[in-house]
């Protein structure tokens, strides 16, 4: 029975005079399939159904990269099977030059967007805010509700662009013009990018109302007692992720705006002088290419921070949880949060220090961007502190909580690298930017999420993931991915540029054949152990073990005290008041206590 | 009944409200971009200076007076005078159009003057002002909309409600974009 039926049943026992009163409220809450788990305002259904699109997206973007890694590693093969599954793009068993461009850039634009943007914060910004500020949903549910149907239909279109006769656009997840500005420049280019672009636009507009609504439910619909102070941190971060992404997604929009008319309506805002094999010299004057890198990248970089703030957030309560001690520097973290929000648009230009960027102005991107290290340095700080000396849980929450402190170190030091604009010079397009990004960024923020699901799933599903399948998961995923990301340094540091189809036809870089092979294997593995994660996820739903207490892991933040099955509304009866922090983990003796436990009167001040 | 907004929760400003203000930051945010483009291109090679269209003065005085009878019809909805304000309403909508209809007219006239703004042989410095002022167009459009929303819900007689918060929300955001009306103004008119 859910909770939902024993508050009605209850109140239809012990009120028999409120005949109608009774009726109207079953009425009200009689919830038909399609408003329960379609057009849900629920934040969490909603939450979920971010999730499960997410997880579609993370399959299907695996699944792509590891095709494009047969090529990378095994470029002499031949694999029939391919001719199967995408016929003409793997014709006579190779993947062809088109396909490989087309695979890259889905991949790229749907990890980046579809996976570790929406199905990230999506996921947890729905299901955590309200839950941890103290609030039955967010402050506008339907406005939350369209952002996930917008980022439906963009699904949609995008996978829709897989399928079309030229293929999806293939010239990059960052959409440079002019591949991205003229149909005739490559056959992804076409159809393909009118699909992406919409895609992406719809994209940009779920993006705004799911922030808009995060940062006024925080801010506005915090129960009472709830100071700012008190918020965990995971708020903290979502809220930053939030502010981030309402002021820099309409930067991005406006670059595609004048991307549409240069594609449709024969503008000349990134386009001059070219001249297009088979067409001929282009009418276009005045144009600058330049231009949409930096409206690219404004986004851009806050974009990666987008990514990475929740996770950051999440491993915080995670590690602090699991260690049974309060985080390090609670205010040092809200601080530091705050420094990375505001670095975050004072940096983009660290992307296009090859571009001919005055040299003087990129002396000054390289100061701002290697400020980042700081506030960064004393996350990472305060994470090792708070595990210091803890009385650690290994749950799988926790180890992939700490695997992310592992990765964001080994990632953000290589940031410092290229962060320097003389050093980029040599790095810049090489595998070097591809380890950097991707262990810090994609990989990182991965494990944020997996912390994230194994830590609130009971949440989510009232049943727990299987603990053994989550431990071969973690260190199989942890393994591989340094096997996989690591050498790619050197690679990098070699010379070996990123975005080439057959890096073999240079004589400098065959010594590197077994190391890519060895790389394509690895990524085939991990590729079916995170199969292993979905068998967990999915079977769990359905057979995992019930829950049988409120509060699984003796946390202290407010989602814990709601039932078990939380309906819509969340607490049954008066929303809790909040007395104090979310992080009194060892305090006076006692192991934990809830934020709505009232200071007691010989309480120690922390 | 599951309200939103319960009274425990504390509200200094109504969370629609305050969802409109973030939400027009992140309008300006767009326009600011798109600002800055402009002024990074206007320093490069190849760039067209012309004189604004005469007809954008006349537009921007509509504006601004529509801004007044927006701001009257509120005042009348809260003294719920509410024939004032249907009347004030309607010719704010009729403003807003008239508002659209000669910003267009002064595209034309740029294009009569052998200045096009899109397509063979523009130059972005017109295709610019097309565009920016073009978004401007559809976010005054988006406001008309919202007030014929609100327009035929306090004709309809199933809803007499005299909440004001729609109204006020209206009222907030046609100021806005008037206001931004004026910034581009301003700006396209300073930055050559
Ligand atoms: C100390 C911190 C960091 C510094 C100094 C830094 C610096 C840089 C620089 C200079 C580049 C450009 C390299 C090039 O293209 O030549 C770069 C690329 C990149 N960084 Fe970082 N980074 C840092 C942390 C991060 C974090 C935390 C993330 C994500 C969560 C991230 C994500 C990326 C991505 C996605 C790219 C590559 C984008 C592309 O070209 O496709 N970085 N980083
Ligand atoms: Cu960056």
């Amino acid at each position: 029975m859910s909770n939902e039926t024993i508050l009605q049943s209850t109140i239809g026992v012990t009120i028999p005079s409120e005949i109608d009163n009774h009726e109207e409220h079953v009425h009200h809450h009689h919830e038909s399939f399609i408003t329960k788990y379609v057009f849900s305002q629920d934040h969490k259904m909603i939450g979920k159904q971010f999730l499960i699109t997410g997880m579609f997206w993370a399959v299907l973007g695996g699944l792509m990269s590891v095709l494009f890694r047969l090529q990378l590693g095994y470029p002499d093969s031949t694999f029939p099977w391919l001719e199967d599954i995408i016929g003409k793009w793997g014709k006579g068993g190779h993947i062809s030059p088109e396909a490989y461009y087309a695979l890259v850039t889905t991949h790229g634009t749907v990890l980046v967007f579809f996976v570790l943007t929406a199905g990230l914060s999506g996921t947890f910004a729905n299901l955590l805010i309200p839950l941890q500020v103290g609030a039955r949903d967010m402050a506008s549910p339907f406005m939350n509700m369209l952002s996930y149907w917008f980022f439906f239909t963009a699904s949609v279109i995008m996978l829709s662009s897989v399928f079309v006769e030229t293929g999806p656009f293939s010239g990059g997840w960052t959409a440079y013009p002019p591949l991205s500005a003229l149909g005739s420049a490559s056959p992804g280019s076409k159809t393909g990018m009118d699909l992406w672009i919409i895609a992406m636009a719809l994209f940009v507009v779920s993006s705004l109302l799911g922030g808009l609504n995060y940062i006024v439910t925080i801010l506005n619909m915090r129960t009472k007692g709830m100071t700012m102070t008190r918020l965990p941190l995971t708020i903290w971060a979502l809220f930053f992720t939030a502010v981030l992404g309402v002021l820099s997604f309409p930067v991005l929009l406006s670059g595609f705006i004048l991307l549409i008319f240069d594609r449709n309506f024969g503008t000349s805002f990134y386009l001059s002088d070219i001249y297009v094999n088979g067409v001929g010299a282009l009418p276009n004057e005045g144009g600058s290419a330049i231009l949409f890198q930096h409206l690219f990248w404004f986004l851009g970089h806050p974009e990666v921070y987008i990514i990475l703030l929740p996770a950051m957030g999440m491993v915080s309560e995670i590690l602090s949880t699991n260690s049974r001690k309060p985080i390090f520097g609670y205010m040092a973290m809200v601080g530091s949060l705050f420094a990375i929000a505001i670095l975050a648009f004072l940096v983009w230009a660290h992307h296009m220090f090859v571009t001919g960027l005055n040299p003087f102005l990129g002396s000054i991107f390289v100061l701002l961007t290697l400020l980042i290290a700081v506030p960064s340095a004393i996350k990472v700080f305060n994470w090792l502190t708070t595990l210091w000396r803890g009385n650690i849980r290994f749950t799988p929450a926790m180890l992939f909580a700490i695997g992310f402190v592992s990765l964001f170190i080994s990632g953000g030091l290589t940031g410092i690298w290229l962060g320097n604009s003389a050093l980029d010079i040599h790095l810049h397009d090489t595998y070097f930017v591809i380890a950097h990004f991707h262990i810090v960024m994609g990989v990182a923020s991965m494990f944020g999420m997996f912390a994230g699901i194994y830590h609130w799933f009971p949440k989510m599903y009232g049943k727990y993931l299987n603990n053994n399948l989550g431990y071969i998961h973690f260190w199989l995923t942890m393994i591989g991915a340094y096997l996989i990301f690591w050498p790619m340094h050197y690679e990098g540091l070699a010379g070996m540029p990123r975005r080439y189809y057959d890096i073999g036809a240079w004589e400098s870089f065959k010594q590197f054949a077994d190391l890519n092979r060895f790389i394509s294997t690895v990524a085939m593995i991990v590729f079916a152990v995170q199969l292993l994660f979905l068998f967990n996820f999915f079977y769990s739903i359905f057979k995992g073990r019930k829950l049988t207490t409120k509060n699984p892991w003796n946390s202290t933040t407010l989602e814990w005290t709601t039932p078990i099955n939380p309906g819509h509304g969340n607490w049954v009866g008066e929303i809790p008041e909040v007395h104090r922090w979310a992080y009194d983990y060892g305090k006076d003796g006692h192991d934990f206590i809830q934020q709505t436990t009232p200071i007691g009167e010989d309480e120690s001040i922390h | 009944m599951m309200a939103t907004v319960s009274s425990n929760q504390r509200n200094r400003i109504h969370p629609h409200k305050f969802t409109l203000w973030v939400a027009m930051g992140s309008i300006v945010m767009m326009f600011a971009g798109l600002t800055s483009a402009y002024i990074v291109r206007s320093n490069q090679a190849n760039w067209l200076e012309f004189s604004l269209p005469g007809i954008f003065w006349y537009s921007t005085a509509v504006i601004l007076f529509s801004s007044v009878t927006m701001h009257l019809s509120v005042r009348a909805f809260k003294a719920r005078e509410m024939q004032r304000y249907r009347l004030l309403i309607t010719v704010t909508m009729l403003l807003g159009v008239l508002f659209g209809v000669l910003q267009f007219m002064g595209f034309a006239n740029l294009i009569n003057h052998g200045i096009p703004l899109t397509g063979q042989g523009s130059n972005p410095s017109a295709s610019f002002l097309a565009v920016i002022t073009g978004l401007h167009i559809l976010h005054v459009l988006g406001g008309i909309v919202a007030l014929l929303v609100i327009f035929f819900k306090a004709y309809s007689s199933k809803y007499k409600s005299y909440n004001p918060l729609p109204v006020e929300l209206a009222g907030i955001y046609w100021h806005f974009v008037d206001i931004l009306w004026i910034y581009l103004f301003i700006f396209f008119s300073a930055v050559q």
